[in-house]
């Protein structure tokens, strides 16, 4: 019997994705563990491996198409003995399980998914046959799979009118939330008039997948609902037509923009601003990579920067500030044990945090040897979801652009983000001179729910000290 | 089953009734119509379809006389008003055959006679007095149609004082006419009768005449029709009417003043009024109000089991849109999904010389119902194919929200405009906003691209203008 080919869930909380590319094509002999496709969610690109062997009878999911739904069909294999006349192609929009599932069984299934037995999707597949088949007695004619299309299964095509598309965008509706009333499941004007007057919330609440964050949800339920945006047509319109071009947002960028916004909108941030002198790091610094042992290659084992020992600097403030290494629930502070630290890599066209963890025992070789290897791997969208999901804490260093100081908005669930801003040399008072130092701006964008003024302010520096004396990490 | 039990009844066999019918056999039920007279109602027999025929013929005159402005001669031009009465009874009758033959090719049963109502679900069947038949049925739809309305003092009386009856097949053309009301029926003999020759007055108690259509566009249409030749009256009513031997004299009283034309004929085309009398509607729980039947979106009446649709369910009183009621009542009863009709996307097509057409809004009832309108206009002068043709007088006008794009109205008058409306109607169907219709390509050289450019010039766009 054929195997379906289901689209694997890259962690437990993906419920969509983006076939980005297939690396078979219809006939072709794939072998156990052979990689068949790259699947895209915001961040990484994962591959997916043919678990069973055979042969490639159908692609049904094109390269490029986003919005597959975790256990959807994308493609089904044959094997010896079996002919593609036993291939059945699913019906439209129907998927292995019904869509309110795909959370648990992602949780079961773990990539590369194990191919499902496709009772479900052919039973369907034959009701609907059934249910278009004409009759001469009364048959509803918007029965059957094409509804479901735009009744919200994913960013399969939905079908509304000119005009109901026209007032969905404007009143920011997003379409994959409705049920269409017109032929064939369509989307009309009607269906827009009752969304509005029935307060369906604008795209800002609207539930999209989310790949990131676990600890996520109480903020994402705490955001606000109605808040006015702007339609894109309104922002389009104060501009003339042909002087800009529209480029679609990729998964990355969308997901930048979603837990950006609810950031700002639900966390009071407040900032703290200090100074740190960083002679003694820098020498420091140049002492440990001076003895850094050679490896075979002639290559030194590590190379530590001024970022990495800002890493370890905040983990271990966060060991000695415990009350500052917390995240704000609605049901109680969760105080971590753990330093594990975010660190911003700015990659092209977005950037993400990968989490170093366990920072409190890491060496400083180790640190930087982990933060080169996730800046390599998330230039390639290569993370794994759990390589940049959750963290305590995070940093974000613009001092390669010479940034004299800012301030970085939080990454929900932190409740602190340290900004690094350039090692300079500065004219710097002591006492009654003026002597130039080397001086590095840094930046704590705090939680105030989680964190309050002065304990943000000791956190800062405890920080600053640990690194005007780098060797207090070690007591 | 047995003979005299059907799954539906219809009573009556216009367009609303026979469509209605030909559905319902298309939907597994048992069949049966009623008709008293002749197969396809009023609208093949003594309506539309004469009408155009009629029109038809009187169009061909109309050219014949201008041939040289096509340079082409034609001497000795005239008619034999027999011979174009006898031409649209023709056409009549071969529809008339047709239908016949389009229910027994779908099994409907035809039951001659008048069908009555007898409580739900029986209808009794007389013939020329006697019974002819009591039959069952679980659905009894009610398409008996619609009469010309009589006002006081204008009763007709076959001779001097004609309604579309006698206006059909006249024995020859009057020498002088008086049209009473402008609407699509008396507006349309008025342009007929002219073009064969009668001198031609129409009086109408609206300020415009062709009162549900666009101000512009009727006064366009007026302002043709009476280069043609035809004196129009509005904002006047006729008082009295004083009937001679052979000849009548009219009193018109536009509340100032009174005026007084003497004519050979007059024509009532004050309107019309359900057929609700004698049905049998008595021994329902059928309500009627002005009138009418009436009933739901669905064509449901107040007694279930019992349905009513077409001209007798009410305004607008057009045969598409009895069609259409009749196929929603139908589906309706057979469990399909089915939502009412939209009366605003339903169009209205005048057959006159100019014609007119519409759908949706006119700009008054736009602006009435609180929408800022974008409104754009296309004379026939700027049309190519309007030119070639000889047709250069013409508007087409589309009306559409500012804040949507969305379609409200079009509404056109000129040369074979009845035929270019459908595609608005479409278009409103698929909720098409302005976008759609700019993008899409209109053939040329034909009348249809003044349809784009209307659009066009909506959003301050025209080309060719």
């Amino acid at each position: 019997m054929p195997t379906p080919i289901l689209m694997p869930a890259l962690s437990p909380t993906m419920e969509e994705g983006k076939l980005a590319k297939w690396l078979v094509k219809e006939g072709d002999k794939v072998a156990s563990g052979d990689v068949i496709a790259e699947i895209e969610t915001d961040k990484a690109t994962m591959e997916v491996e043919a678990v069973d062997e055979g042969t490639v009878a159908r692609i049904l999911v094109p390269a490029g198409t986003e919005g597959v739904k975790v256990n959807a069909q994308i493609a089904i294999l044959i094997r010896e003995g079996e002919s593609l006349d036993d291939v059945k192609v699913p019906a439209a929009g129907a998927d292995a399980s019904a869509p309110g599932a795909a959370a648990p069984t992602a949780a079961e299934a773990s990539p590369p998914a194990k191919p499902q037995a496709p009772a479900v999707s052919t039973a369907r597949h034959a009701a609907r046959e059934e249910a278009t088949a004409p009759k001469p007695t009364a048959e509803p004619t918007s029965a059957g799979a094409p509804q479901e299309a735009s009744s919200g299964t994913g960013k399969e095509r939905i079908f509304a009118s000119p005009l109901a598309r026209r007032l969905a965008s404007e009143a920011g509706i997003a379409l994959e939330q409705l049920t269409g009333s017109g032929p064939h499941g369509r989307i009309v004007k009607a269906d827009i008039d009752r969304a509005l007057s029935e307060g369906i919330a604008p795209k800002a609440a609207a539930k999209t997948a989310d790949t990131a964050q676990a600890g996520a949800p109480a903020a994402a339920a705490a955001a606000p609902s109605a808040v006015p945006t702007m339609s894109d047509t309104e922002i389009r319109r104060l501009f003339a037509e042909g002087s800009y071009e529209v480029v679609p947002h990729d998964g990355m960028r969308k997901v930048i923009a979603k837990r950006l916004t609810l950031a700002k909108q639900t966390i009071p941030h407040f900032y703290l601003t200090v100074d740190v002198m960083i002679d003694e790091l820098l020498k420091f610094r140049a002492r440990i990579n001076d003895r850094a042992p050679k490896g075979e290659d002639g290559k030194p084992a590590y190379k530590v920067s001024v970022n990495d020992i800002v890493i370890k600097a905040l983990g271990m403030a966060l060991q000695m500030v415990p009350d500052a290494n917390v995240t704000w629930t609605e049901e109680g502070m969760l105080k971590h044990s753990r330093s594990d630290v975010g660190v911003a890599v700015a990659i092209p066209g977005g950037l993400i945090t990968p989490v170093v963890r366990n920072v409190e025992s890491k060496g400083l070789a180790t640190i930087s040897n982990e933060m080169k290897d996730f800046a390599a791997r998330a230039r390639n969208r290569k993370l794994k979801p759990e390589e940049y999901q959750g963290g305590t804490t995070a940093v974000s260093n613009l001092g390669m652009y010479g940034i004299k100081d800012f301030a970085a908005v939080i990454n929900p669930p932190h409740a602190t983000i340290l900004a690094v801003g350039a090692g300079e040399k500065r004219p710097v008072v002591e006492g009654d001179e003026i002597r130039v130092r080397s001086v590095m701006t840094l930046t704590l964008s705090t939680d105030h729910r989680a964190v309050d003024g002065a304990l943000g302010a000791e956190f800062l520096q405890v920080i600053k000290n640990l690194l005007e004396d780098p060797a207090m990490m070690l007591v | 089953m047995s003979d005299t039990s059907f799954d539906v009844i219809i009573i009556g066999s216009g367009p609303g009734g026979y469509v209605t019918a030909i559905r319902s056999a298309q939907l597994g039920f048992r069949t049966a119509v009623v008709e008293e007279k002749h197969l396809g109602g009023i609208c093949l027999n003594w309506g539309c379809i004469p009408t155009k025929a009629l029109l038809r013929s009187a169009e061909i005159y109309h050219y014949m006389q201008h041939a040289g402005d096509y340079g082409l001669t034609a001497s000795n031009v005239g008619f034999d008003a027999a011979a174009v009465v006898k031409r649209s009874r023709n056409v009549s009758g071969q529809l008339n055959k047709g239908v016949a033959h389009l229910l027994k090719k779908n099994k409907v049963t035809v039951i001659d006679g008048r069908g009555r109502l007898k409580g739900a679900g029986t209808v009794v069947v007389t013939k020329d007095g006697r019974n002819a038949g009591t039959y069952q049925a679980k659905h009894v739809i009610v398409a008996t149609g619609a009469r010309p309305r009589t006002l006081p003092g204008l009763e007709p009386d076959k001779r001097l004082v004609w309604t579309y009856f006698e206006a059909m097949v006249p024995e020859k053309i009057p020498g002088s006419l008086l049209v009473v009301g402008s609407g699509a029926i008396g507006i349309e003999f008025a342009s007929f009768y002219n073009t064969m020759g009668a001198k031609v007055t129409v009086v109408e108690v609206m300020p415009q005449i062709l009162p549900v259509e666009d101000a512009e566009i009727a006064g366009i249409a007026r302002k043709r029709l009476e280069k043609q030749g035809i004196k129009i009256i509005t904002g006047a009513k006729v008082a009295s009417l004083k009937k001679a031997s052979d000849s009548v004299t009219a009193v018109i009283d536009d509340g100032k003043s009174t005026q007084e034309i003497t004519v050979d004929r007059v024509i009532s085309a004050v309107g019309v009024v359900g057929n609700i009398e004698d049905v049998g509607l008595e021994t329902t729980r059928v309500k009627t109000e002005r009138g009418v039947i009436v009933t739901d979106g669905f064509g449901r009446t107040d007694e279930p089991g019992v349905y009513a649709i077409g001209d007798v369910a009410g305004p607008p009183m057009l045969a598409h849109k009895a069609e259409h009621e009749g196929v929603i009542c139908i589906e309706k009863i057979a469990g399909l999904d089915v939502h009412p009709l939209d009366k605003l996307k339903i169009p209205g097509c005048t057959y006159c010389h100019p014609q007119v057409a519409s759908v949706g809004l006119t700009e008054a009832k736009a602006k009435e119902a609180g929408y800022d309108i974008r409104v754009g206009r296309f004379p026939f002068i700027g049309n190519g194919k309007a030119i070639a043709l000889g047709e250069p007088e013409g508007l087409v006008k589309t009306i559409f929200d500012k804040a949507t794009g969305q379609l409200l109205g079009a509404h056109m008058v000129g040369a074979e405009v009845t035929e270019l409306i459908q595609g608005f109607v479409i278009a409103m169907n698929l909720e098409t906003t302005e976008a759609e219709l700019m993008h899409t390509v209109f053939p040329h050289p034909t009348l249809s691209e003044m349809m784009h450019e209307s659009v066009l010039d909506a959003y301050g766009r025209v080309i060719h203008m």
